[in-house]
Order: C-alpha cells, then structure tokens, then sequence
C-alpha cells in the first residue's frame, strides 16, 4: 500500500487540470457558442461540426495528432519554440492545451443550446429598449443562459477528470506535471498494483457519480425556473 | 459454454508483448508454414495481459516482456508450471532522430545538448527499468532524472524519440537496428553488462494445457530456425 503516497500528487494534479481547463472553457466557449446560436453564416455548420470532433475522435487520434503538432517539428512546436516558450509536448501546459481541445464540445454545446433556447423575442425587446448588441448579451443573453453555463462547467471539469487517452499520449508521466489520476491508475493496474487501483478507481467512480448526480438536480432546479 | 475451447479450437490464440510484434509475425508464417497449424496473434502489453489471463482469457500461450508475469502466473496457477523459458534478451539502444547526435560511447549523455530523454516506465517495462540501471550504472541519473519523460512501454519510447519530441531515448535495438545496422539517426548500442539482462520468457498458459499445437509452437520458438530470425530483429539469445 505505500504505493498509494504517489496518489495524492496525482489528485492535486488532475483537480488542478480540471479547474483550469473548465475556467478558461468557459472563457472561450461562451463567445463561441453565442455566435454559433446567433450566425446565419455558411461557416456556422463546418465550425460546429469542427468543435464537436472530439466527441467522436478516438483520444488516441487527438494525442497522436498534438504530438505531431506540438513537437519541434509541428507547426504549433516551431511557433512556442520561436517564441522561446520551447515544445510544449510533456509539460502541465501542453496537457491543458489537450484538455482544451479534448474538452471543447461538452463546454460549447449546452451554453450553444441555453443561448438558442433564449428566442430572439428577449433579444429584440432589448434592442428596442435601445440595448447596445454587447449590453444585450451581458445583460439578457448571459443571465439567462446560466443553467447552460453551469452546466457546461460541471461536464467540461468531469470530463477532463475523465481524460486518458491524451494525457497518455503528450504527457511523459511526470510526477506533479502531466501524471493524473486517469494515468495514475493505468500505471498500477500496469504494475499489478491492483489494491491501490482499486481505492483509486473507486474513489473516481464515486465522484463521477456526485458530479452527474448534482448536474440533475441543476438541471431540474433550471427547469422549475423556466416553467 | 457449449465446448471447452481447446476441442474445437480452430487457431492458437497466443498473447505476445508488442516489443516482439515483427519477429513474432515472422515466427508464426514460418510455423504456420511447417506445421499447418493457425495461429492468431494478440500483441499488447504484459501487465494487460497478465490481468486478462488471470480474468480467463483464452490465450494459450504468452510471449512476454518480462521473466515475472510468467513465473506469477505459474504461482497463481493460470500457467503450467515450469513451462517458461527465456525466448529473447532485449538489447537497449541510446538511440536519436538526429545524426551524430549520439555517439559512439553515449557521452552525449554527459553533455547539456539534450533537454529531454525518454524511458519507457521502469515500473512497468523491463526496458525503462534497464534503462535507469544503466543511468546509474554511469552515475547519471541524479543528473538527468529532470530530463526524463516517460512512455507506458517500449513502442511509445520509439515514438516520443521518432517524432523528435524527445531528443533521445533508450529504445529496444529491435526498433531501430535492421540487418545489424541503424535504420537511420544516431545510437549507441549499450552495453549489455550496463543493467540485469532484459530476459522475455515465454510459458505455456493452463487453456493451452495439453494442447499440442501450443506444445509445438513452444518447442518451434526454441528451434535454431525461431532463433536465427530472433537474433536477425536485434535481440541476443
């Protein structure tokens, strides 16, 4: 059981990861998803279906594909390298650009769906009002698009939680950088380690568990709201 | 359910760890060749195959990356006892993408040229673990412990180095030498007395108890044929 002393750093890690990465989902998704709800551009179908990839994309397909890209030899590595950043690839910052993309759709598409579901009645109430369009989305828009975004918070932090598949394939299983939970427990299965995989995993079920539990009791609280 | 599995087996069912995937592949056509029998090959990691034999699965027999798995399960009593033998010893090569980035002794390993080195897990691959001997061996590895990434296994060491997102790396001499010479980059071949031998046995598993082409296959890996074509993929035997 000693083992297990290699699991704290791992937790510290990934709540860390998911905090970060649910926090700036949030900061990028909900521009995005505002102007896949508003737009009647030719554009709005190929970006939407763009931002949904990763819900189908096999992790292995992305954490091949960043590699490639944020190695020396990508075009996002020679950029970070001009920039004296150096290659991102093996360190908590390129695991937060994986969790990112990986993350994406499940923080864009319930704030999409919130903001499609407003109506545009609201919204030319507002302009009539002489609302300025910024004033409209800060004061109409995004108030009542809350259950969205707390709902796209909750799913984008379970979800980079949940995430594996990139983390195996750009990480490098660096204690305190890029070893997560999700590896952690690939690592003492991998070992025969199979007591500590056990509290892990566990400990994983069970929290998964309360987050999709609070996200129901949100979302019915949200619809007492709307009815 | 309906049969044991060995009655109607139509093909040996044979787990291989994925650093013996090309000499494996080899082996099986000229097995196939000879004796008629059909062989379907599962290449994976040990440890995963360890958990699922000991969840029944119905490989016959394993090809591992280690001497431990087989020998525990022997001890469990999911492997015929005594069956496993050593079929290949790994050679481990400092091996990079660049030219004359490695030399000929592995001093670049001494120097401050790279600024990442990767290993496979030394607690899950054999070759991670002889890789950190080695690094001791010479008195580095305080040193260089900062510099070092990790793969889960051998195959993803490769790839970390073979995509340059490593410097360098120490990979199996089976991933990167072909006909006794580098297939491109720089590498140094170490030492073999650097770390404990990197020995793969492999071991007759209870599903291929008294299954006599298993028996046959077992007996064709330690065959002078089996072993010309193991040394040719860079492995000492």
């Amino acid at each position: 059981m000693n083992q297990l002393s290699d699991a704290w750093p791992a937790i510290a890690l990934t709540l860390k990861l998911a905090s970060l990465s649910s926090f700036l989902l949030l900061i990028i998704a909900t521009p995005l998803a505002w102007w896949l709800s508003q737009t009647q551009s030719l554009w709005r179908k190929p970006i939407g279906a763009l931002i949904t990839l990763p819900l189908v994309l096999p992790p292995t397909v992305l954490g091949f594909y960043m590699l490639a890209l944020l190695g020396p030899q990508g075009w996002v590595g020679q950029v970070t390298q001009s920039l004296g950043i150096g290659v991102l690839s093996f360190s908590f910052t390129g695991l937060l650009i994986g969790s990112l993309v990986f993350s994406l759709p499940f923080a864009v598409q319930p704030i999409q769906y919130a903001f499609e579901a407003i109506g545009k009645r609201p919204l030319e109430v507002a302009a009539t009002l002489r609302a300025s369009p910024i004033d409209t989305f800060f004061s109409v828009a995004l108030p009542l698009a809350k259950p969205g975004l707390l709902t796209a918070t909750v799913l984008s932090f379970a979800h980079t939680i949940g995430e594996f598949g990139v983390v195996l394939m750009i990480g490098g299983n660096i204690p305190g950088q890029t070893r997560v939970v999700s590896t952690q427990i690939f690592g003492y299965v991998e070992s025969m380690a199979y007591d500590e995989a056990h509290m892990l995993s566990a400990g994983m079920l069970v929290f998964s568990f309360l987050v999709l539990l609070a996200l129901g009791q949100l979302k019915s609280r949200s619809d007492k709201v709307l009815t | 359910m309906f049969a044991d599995s060995r009655l109607h087996a139509a093909s040996l069912q044979v787990a291989v760890a994925s650093n013996f995937t090309a000499p494996m592949k080899a082996i099986a056509t000229e097995f196939e060749r000879e004796t008629g029998h059909k062989i379907q090959l599962a290449f994976g990691s040990t440890g995963q195959f360890y958990a699922q034999i000991r969840n029944g699965a119905p490989f016959v027999v394993l090809l591992a990356a280690d001497q431990e798995s087989p020998q525990r399960l022997a001890a469990e009593g999911h492997a015929v006892k005594e069956s496993a033998f050593t079929y290949a010893r790994g050679r481990l090569v400092l091996w990079s993408k660049k030219l004359h980035f490695v030399d000929s002794h592995g001093e670049v390993l001494k120097s401050a040229v790279f600024s990442r080195l990767a290993i496979a897990n030394p607690k899950l691959a054999p070759y991670g673990a002889a890789a950190v001997e080695t690094l001791n061996k010479l008195g580095l590895y305080q040193q260089i412990a900062p510099k070092i990434v990790e793969a889960s296994n051998i195959a993803q060491t490769y790839q970390f180095v073979a995509s340059e997102n490593a410097d360098l790396g120490f990979v199996a001499m089976s991933q990167v030498f072909e006909h006794g010479k580098l297939k491109e980059g720089s590498g140094w071949l170490v030492p073999a007395a650097n770390h404990r031998p990197i020995n793969q046995d492999a071991v007759l598993l209870k599903h291929g108890q008294g299954n006599s082409a298993a028996v046959a296959l077992l007996s064709f890996l330690r065959s002078e044929k089996a072993k010309v074509i193991i040394r040719s993929f860079g492995y000492d035997l």
